[in-house]
């Protein structure tokens, strides 16, 4: 059966043909189930494979497909390396994946682009797989431009609208800048060691001394290719952008799947990163510095998906916060619940917005819990999950990473903490703002509330059992649980593992640290619930002067004006430049010179041709005598 | 032949080349210089007879008949291009009334 893992990522490339071939052709039903029933099987398959890694003994499988490049000493097979780890994304991959396909036969009913849609959704799924499948750098190095590409094709899906195509552009440009370092990461991979494979790389890295300088380079040159895949500071601002895609799209690819590839890569390449503690310093505190910046922009979105957005952008934070501090299983564990409650809000946000006939405002929205029951019901489960209530799945993974930051170093801990408390308000806040109160919407959006078809709901009940189950695959000791996520994966991680020594803190520490993280929680929850439920407050319309300090949370703290300012401004100025003086007057004045120079010297040589034979003939007895001459001398 | 060869070399070989040169300049200055068709082209053939002698000459001091046959050959060639020529001198004075070549300057640049 594992060696027929060529065929989880071929089947959604086969449902990109058909789809991407016959969309003007096939009838909506046909392409909606073509494109789901791929990822169905597709998942059935990495189920199978699942069992039967963890069957039996050998837990890592490096298959072969064919010999891909080969010049030199640079030997690339095109492989596919099956192990805990990649399974496991497989199963994310393909199970939320699936829940979001069949949810998006009900979200993009109406929609004209339908086929084009599910073949461009299918792309993704396939390259994502190749991205987590590939064995080597080069072929996660495909999967993770393809994936890309996708994000771009979806971003600007209805690319009608400007301001969307520019949001796609933006996320690709951004994602380029981190892809140039994971391109570089890559090649001094290939100058250090030689090899490209992971099944070589890793082992001869666990050679090299710890803090060793050109390992500390390419885990620095990957971690820059992480920041600009998953949305970290400084390269996060095309995340929130992104929003721009279909709902279900931000489900999948912008908080799911596409956006823990860095997470998924460094975890891959873990044997490294424990050899350069420099690197993963900075990888915590970018982490926590993101995790913490992206909650405090949160915070006064008013824009449902927006909020979503930078809950993603904070969440990846703690995902890199988690591997900075070496809690590689707590980073996979927790970008697991996260694909499970943040898709499953990003599903719920999309069944709203589909009730509002397309209005995002959530100050235009408020008491949808009637009308909108379902929806209400699991998006709250989801909020329960993403703020760390037990016994929901964000609080065992999250309470993992906090836990491991602790033992690294309180400050990181109290840090993480901080974060935990913003994502609690900002998630109820988004709930009270949205579900509770009187609606604030026009009478037209009022009359046409509704509950979203069986296709759309059922995806969200599934993934809202995910979110309350999903934790119970890693209980901690201290809560009598076996860790049975942390055994699957500790092959993945045996290099890392000398280096990173387990949980030391006693039980009293433990219940201490998850005590404290609760309480404020509770307490940030009490305060947005008196804030927009009891004073039922709404956050002020478009226009109204904030106060200093939320006009600049509501701003995004101005980021994208300051690279405007920094970057794009200054290019424009020196683009302008080099049009205008180095091209029209440099470039142009040479290539046209040369013309003129030309035309004025045969304008001269012209006069040349007398007509007269005599002078030809004459002119031929001169040129005769100087080669007879010439030639008497040269000899 | 015995002869004649002897003959030849009874003038030395100098006065062979200085005798040709010269008729071989007059022959270039009579085609430089004047405009009357039909004297360029006798020119011309004075040029080719310069040649022709300086040949002849050359194959009886090495005693080498190769010289000789390439004059024969000279000059059938030449007898050709005299008939082509003077057909070309015909239809110029029949299109311009005139043997100067300085009416045929259509050429000019």
């Amino acid at each position: 059966m594992i060696q027929l893992v060529w065929l989880i990522p071929i089947l959604p490339l086969i449902g990109f043909l058909i789809n991407g071939i016959g969309r003007n052709r096939l009838p909506k039903s046909v392409a909606g189930v073509v494109g789901s029933a791929a990822i169905l099987v597709s998942f059935i398959l990495s189920l199978c494979i699942f069992f039967e890694l963890r069957a039996g003994e050998t837990k890592s499988f490096t298959i072969e497909l064919f010999s891909w490049i080969s010049a030199g000493n640079l030997h690339i097979p095109f492989s596919f390396l099956v192990d805990p780890l990649s399974v496991l994304m497989l199963l994310i991959i393909t199970g939320v994946g699936f829940l979001i396909h069949v949810y998006s036969i009900g979200y993009m009913h109406d929609d004209e682009g339908f086929a084009r849609y599910f073949a461009y959704l299918n792309l993704f799924v396939f390259f994502m797989m190749l991205l987590v499948l590939g064995a080597n750098y080069v072929i996660m190095f495909i999967g993770w431009e393809g994936v890309g590409l996708c994000s771009y094709l979806l971003i600007g899906f209805w690319f009608k609208k400007q301001e969307y195509n520019n949001a796609a552009k933006k996320a690709f440009i951004m994602n380029r800048i981190g892809d140039l370092g994971f391109l570089l990461g890559v090649f001094l991979i290939f100058n250090t060691f030689g090899s490209v494979s992971f099944a070589e790389v890793l082992p001869r890295a666990a050679g090299f001394v710890q803090g060793d300088t050109v390992l500390t380079a390419i885990t620095l040159l990957l971690f820059i290719g992480a920041t600009g895949k998953s949305a970290q500071l400084p390269l996060y601002t095309w995340l929130p952008d992104a929003m721009a895609g279909p709902t279900p799209v931000s489900a999948l690819i912008h908080a799911a799947t596409m956006v823990t590839a860095g997470i998924y890569m460094i975890a891959r390449s873990s044997a490294m990163f424990v050899l350069a503690p420099f690197t993963m310093d900075v990888i915590a505190v970018i982490g926590v510095a993101t995790a913490i910046f992206a909650a405090l922009i949160a915070l006064t979105q008013t824009d449902i998906k927006k909020v979503l957005a930078y809950s993603t952008v904070s969440q990846l934070g703690y995902m890199f916060l988690g591997l900075g501090v070496g809690a590689f299983t707590g980073s996979v564990f927790h970008l697991m619940t996260h694909a499970f409650f943040k898709a499953l809000l990003f599903l719920g946000a999309g069944s709203v917005i589909h009730a509002m006939s397309g209005e995002q405002d959530m100050r235009k929205m408020g008491g949808l819990k009637k009308a909108l029951p379902v929806t209400f019901i699991t998006m709250l489960l989801a909020t329960f999950a993403i703020s760390g209530l037990p016994p929901f799945s964000g609080f065992f993974s999250k309470d993992e990473i906090l836990a491991h930051a602790y033992e690294h170093s309180p400050v990181l801990w109290g840090l993480g903490v901080v974060g935990a408390l913003l994502t609690a308000f900002y998630m109820f806040r988004m709930i009270f703002l949205t579900f509770y109160g009187g609606f604030r919407g026009t009478h037209e959006q009022q009359h046409h509330l509704h509950e979203s078809p069986k296709n759309m709901t059922i995806p969200l009940i599934v993934l809202a059992v995910l979110s309350v189950i999903g934790g119970f695959v890693n209980i901690p000791h201290v809560l009598g649980g076996g860790e049975s996520l942390h055994h699957y994966l500790a092959p993945v991680f045996t290099y890392a593992s000398a280096y990173i020594p387990g949980l030391t803190l006693d039980h009293t520490t433990e219940f201490v640290l998850m005590g404290v993280s609760m309480l404020g929680v509770l307490i940030s929850i009490f305060f947005a619930y008196t804030k927009y439920v009891k004073k039922s407050e709404v956050p002020a319309a478009e226009g109204t002067r904030l106060p200093a300090l939320q006009a600049a949370s509501y701003n995004k703290f101005y980021v994208d004006e300051l690279y405007d300012n920094l970057f794009r401004k200054p290019l424009d100025a020196l683009s302008d430049f080099f049009y205008k003086v180095i091209d029209k007057s440099g470039i142009d004045g040479v290539v046209n010179g040369f013309g003129k120079a030309v035309m004025e010297g045969s304008k001269n040589l012209r006069l040349l041709q007398t007509g007269y034979t005599g002078f030809y003939i004459f002119a031929m007895v001169i040129g005769i005598i100087l080669i007879m001459v010439l030639n008497f001398f040269l000899m | 032949m015995e002869n004649i060869t002897q003959q030849i070399q009874a003038v030395p070989l100098d006065h062979y080349l200085v005798l040709s040169s010269l008729l071989f300049v007059i022959g270039v200055m009579g085609v430089l210089v004047r405009r009357n068709a039909i004297v360029i082209f006798m020119s011309v053939e004075l040029m080719l007879n310069a040649v022709n002698l300086l040949l002849a000459a050359f194959s009886a001091y090495r005693g080498d008949p190769a010289g000789q046959i390439f004059v024969f050959f000279i000059m059938a060639v030449a007898a050709a291009e005299v008939a082509v020529g003077l057909a070309i001198i015909v239809m110029i004075y029949r299109n311009t009334r005139s043997i100067d070549v300085n009416f045929l300057n259509r050429l000019k640049g």
